[in-house]
Formats: C-alpha cells, structure tokens, sequence
C-alpha cells in the first residue's frame, strides 16, 4: 500500500529524514511515533504528495507518489493536526461541500456525523464546536469518502480521553473495513492500543520497527516480575526456575494481590532508544 | 471545472454568513439607490451618486473581498485541504473570481437601476471590466499575504487609492492629472459620458496597462508564493 525506500528530506542545512525505509501491508494499522520535531508530519507530508523529497523513492497504492491521479487521490483520506474547517458553515454544509468535490452522494454526510456522533449537531456552525467535535466532524470527512489509504496525523492530540476512545473505535472501525491506517501520534498508549505496527522515528530516522508488543518484548532487559501481596509489600522476582517455586507458593498461599512482569511499554522503549543514542552522540562528540 | 463550480456554491452559500465581504457587497448599491432617491442639490450633475460610488464600489468591493476570502481559507488552513482533495490552484482561483465577479455585477445591476435603459448595457460593460482587473489585484494580495491581518493591511492603501482618487479628481487639477493614471480614474470618465465616443485613446490604454500589470502581478505572486 506504501513503500518507501532511502528516502531524504532536507530543509536548508537540516536533513528532516534520513534513509526512511517503510513497507505498510494493505488493512494494517502502522503508527509513526516520535516525539514532536522528530519529522513525522514531514513524512506523512511526502507521502501524501504535498512535500517534495531530495531522494530516494515513495510508492503509494502502488504507485510513484508524483503519479497519483486525481481518482487515486480519492481513495486518500488525510486528515492533517491543523487543518481547517469552514467556521461559519454548518457541519453537514461542511461535508457537502466536500460530498461535491469527491462526487460523493449527500447521503454519505449523514451517514459520517452519525458515524462520528455529530448528526445532532448537523446544523451547528463550525465555529460553535468544542476541539473533541472538531476533531470527529475533521474524521467525518475523511470517513465520508470511504477511503482505501487513512492518514491520520495526531488524531486524538489535546482530546479528552472519553472522545479519545471514541476516535480509537472510528479508527478500528476503518481497520475492520479493509482499510489501511497510517497514524502518527506521540501517545504511547494509543499506538500500543491501535497498531498492528510501529515504526519510532527520532530526527529523521527510524529506529525500531515491529509490532508493539514484540519492540516491548524485545527491549525487555531486566525480565523480572513485580508482585504486590496482600500484605501490602511489592517484591521482584528474575524470570528463574526458583522464581516459579516462590510464585506457586506465595499463590497457594493467596498472598498475590497482583502480579505483572516487567516488559517495558513503548515510551519506555522510546526514551532508552534515544538516550543511547545521544549518548553514543556525545560520545562521538568527545572522542 | 466541475471543483470550480463547487467553489463558486460554497463562496454562495457563505455570502450571508460572512458579514465583513457581505458590507463590503450591499454597501455602495444601497447608498446608491439610498442618496439617488432622497438627495436633490440644484446644479447637481445627473447620476452623480451612481457614477461616483460605482467607481468607488469598483475599487474597494472586488479588491476586499478577494483578498478577504483567499487570505482568510490560507489562514484557517481550509485551502490546504481543498488542495489535498485535488483541487486545482486555478480551479480555487477561478471560483472565487467568478463568484466575486458575479455578485459585484449584481451589485451594479442594482446601481444600475436608476440610469436610463439605453445605458444599461454600456454601464455594465464597464464595470464588468473594471471588476476584473480590480479581482486579479485583490486575488494578488491574498496570495501573497499569509492571513486575513495582513491582507488587509496591503489592501488598504490600494483600495483607497483606487476608489478615492476618482472622488477627489473632481475637486483638484493636480489629483486629477495624478488620478489619471489609475483604470478607476479613467472608468469614471466613461462612465460621465456613457458612451466611447469623444473619448482619448490614453484612457483605454490605461486601462489596458493597469489590466496587464493586475494579470503580471497576480501570476508573479502565484508563482513566488502559490497557493501555500
């Protein structure tokens, strides 16, 4: 669905992304993380065709990105953290004028404010909407023009966690669908929650790339397992034979109040990721 | 073609929602047909008012509200997203100039009212001429300024330069002969005689020049600034 190979951006003296190599699978869920600055908006950018890139290649639904044609380009949905919306026109107006563009029929912008939960507020002015209803009537038309490719840059950014939630479910609703997601976002949680995969992006490259649960796997180092007891008292266990004898003891016993082993999240994987590598930069620096 | 069409009904259904462009749109028509019915000065030359604020409507409503609209979509970033539906610049472009061409023409329809029927048609021509060049200079400034605020700020001085000079050529020589060089000037020595006859040709070569430097400036501007 989107192939990207060595790819490089520059602005001025600055290189933005450096050797991006990306495959993201037709009906998967990808999420880009990285904090803000670390170029994901720049890469969405290049591969919805509104950047140009110094080398390298970008494919998207199989073809060069600078050869999408105008019916290609309605299968995209893209919404962008800062784009706009008519603040004076009504929501389904809103949808219409956009219903017109693609050649969608008006039926679908009820069809998306119901989706997104706005049909009561179908005649309210955009101007009028909280950030969480901006954000849905934003989704809303996107949704309308069903389309095969979702760009969705900081979809819930600033949103209260119950519209959060909401928008997750909208996002595995396109999933369910058959369509393909491409997230950037910098919560952690919402990747994990959401993503088949993730790539973390850190100035300009991409430094780990794997499912979820496998980068969290992966960089699990210290392999322990916390235990709080009934008693109140927390106690670390190494993942070892002996500790299976103290784990079935203190369980017979109906000492565990709750038991987790010590994989780190995303965010966890994310801040070691980068502090190695400034360290290795610093190290460079000194040497 | 089919996105400009799309453009001009958004453009249509936004002109009552949106108050500062609609002022801009009923203001000279209304004081037109307002002052033409109820002031009556002895000596007064014939459709004083129509000829004077169809000037001044000429050069301040079609520069504002193209300006106004472009710089205003740049700033709320709705262009943005116009343009990722693929929507094509000149497509955006051409939609807003023929919505703002088309409800400025109703607008001096309007002023028209009150001039005798044989004129209509000469009247209209005019203007219509006027409104265009007057939309590619307004389109000009909202491509090159990056919001509504600084849109404004660059189309301040040209509007009033526009639609006053002609106001004020009537009471000074020297404004005049200065005025002269402007296409607003020289519509309303047309517009005083409804008619081409006895006029200079200096006055259609004017018009002609500001009409190429409107159209070189507004592809200058697309093209350092696009539609970004």
């Amino acid at each position: 669905m989107i192939k990207a190979v060595k790819l490089c951006k520059r602005f001025a003296d600055k290189e933005v992304l450096s050797g991006i190599d990306l495959e993201i699978n037709p009906g998967m869920i990808f999420g880009l993380l990285g904090p803000s600055g670390a170029g994901k908006t720049t890469l969405i950018k290049i591969i919805t065709g509104q950047l140009v890139f110094e080398s390298g290649e970008v494919k998207v639904l199989g073809k060069n990105v600078s050869e999408l044609t105008g019916e290609d380009k309605k299968q995209i949905g893209i919404m962008m953290d800062n784009h706009g919306m008519y603040e004076r026109m009504s929501c389904i107006d809103n949808l219409k004028i956009f219903a017109d563009i693609y050649g969608v029929p008006y039926s679908k912008t009820v069809e998306a404010l119901n989706a997104v939960g706005l049909a009561g507020s179908a005649k309210k002015p955009a101007m009028k909407l909280s950030k969480g209803m901006r954000a849905r009537l934003q989704l809303a038309r996107v949704l309308m023009i069903s389309p095969k490719l979702l760009f969705l840059d900081e979809p819930t950014s600033g949103l209260d966690p119950v519209t959060m939630k909401y928008i997750h479910k909208l996002i595995l609703d396109q999933k369910a669908n058959g369509c393909t997601v491409f997230l950037t976002t910098h919560n952690m949680e919402e990747a994990a929650e959401l993503c088949d995969e993730v790539a973390l992006l850190n100035e300009g490259k991409i430094i780990e790339r794997a499912a979820p649960d496998k980068v969290c796997r992966k960089y699990n180092h210290r392999k322990r397992i916390k235990i709080h007891l009934t008693t109140g008292e927390d106690i670390e266990l190494e993942h070892d034979q002996k500790a299976g004898e103290s784990i079935m003891k203190l369980m017979s016993d109906g000492r565990i109040e709750t038991i987790h082993s010590s994989e780190p999240d995303l965010e966890t994987v994310f801040i070691e990721l980068t502090g190695r590598k400034l360290e290795n930069a610093e190290e460079a620096e000194y040497a | 073609m089919h996105n400009t069409l799309v453009i001009i009904k958004k453009q249509l259904k936004d002109t009552l929602k949106n108050k500062t462009v609609l002022i801009q749109f009923l203001l000279f028509p209304m004081l037109t047909l307002i002052f033409e019915h109820a002031i009556s000065i002895p000596d007064m030359p014939e459709l004083f008012f129509t000829k004077l604020f169809s000037v001044m409507y000429m050069g301040m409503a079609p520069l504002t509200a193209a300006a106004a609209i472009i710089s205003e979509e740049k700033e709320k970033n709705t262009l943005r997203v116009l343009m990722m539906a693929n929507v094509k610049p000149w497509e955006y472009l051409s939609g807003v100039g023929i919505y703002v061409w088309m409800i400025c023409m109703a607008g001096a329809g309007v002023m028209s009212t009150s001039l005798p029927a044989s004129d209509i048609p000469f009247y209209l021509g005019v203007m219509a001429v006027g409104f265009l060049i007057s939309i590619a200079a307004g389109a000009c400034v909202g491509i090159f300024a990056p919001n509504q605020m600084v849109s404004t700020s660059m189309v301040m001085p040209v509007m009033l330069v526009l639609s006053f000079a002609p106001m004020l050529a009537m009471f000074n020589d020297k404004i005049e002969k200065a005025a002269g060089i402007f296409y607003t000037q020289q519509i309303r020595l047309l517009l005083n005689n409804m008619t081409f006859d006895g006029i200079k040709p200096e006055c259609f070569v004017t018009v002609a020049v500001n009409a190429a430097l409107a159209v070189i400036l507004f592809f200058a501007a697309f093209r350092k600034k696009g539609l970004e």
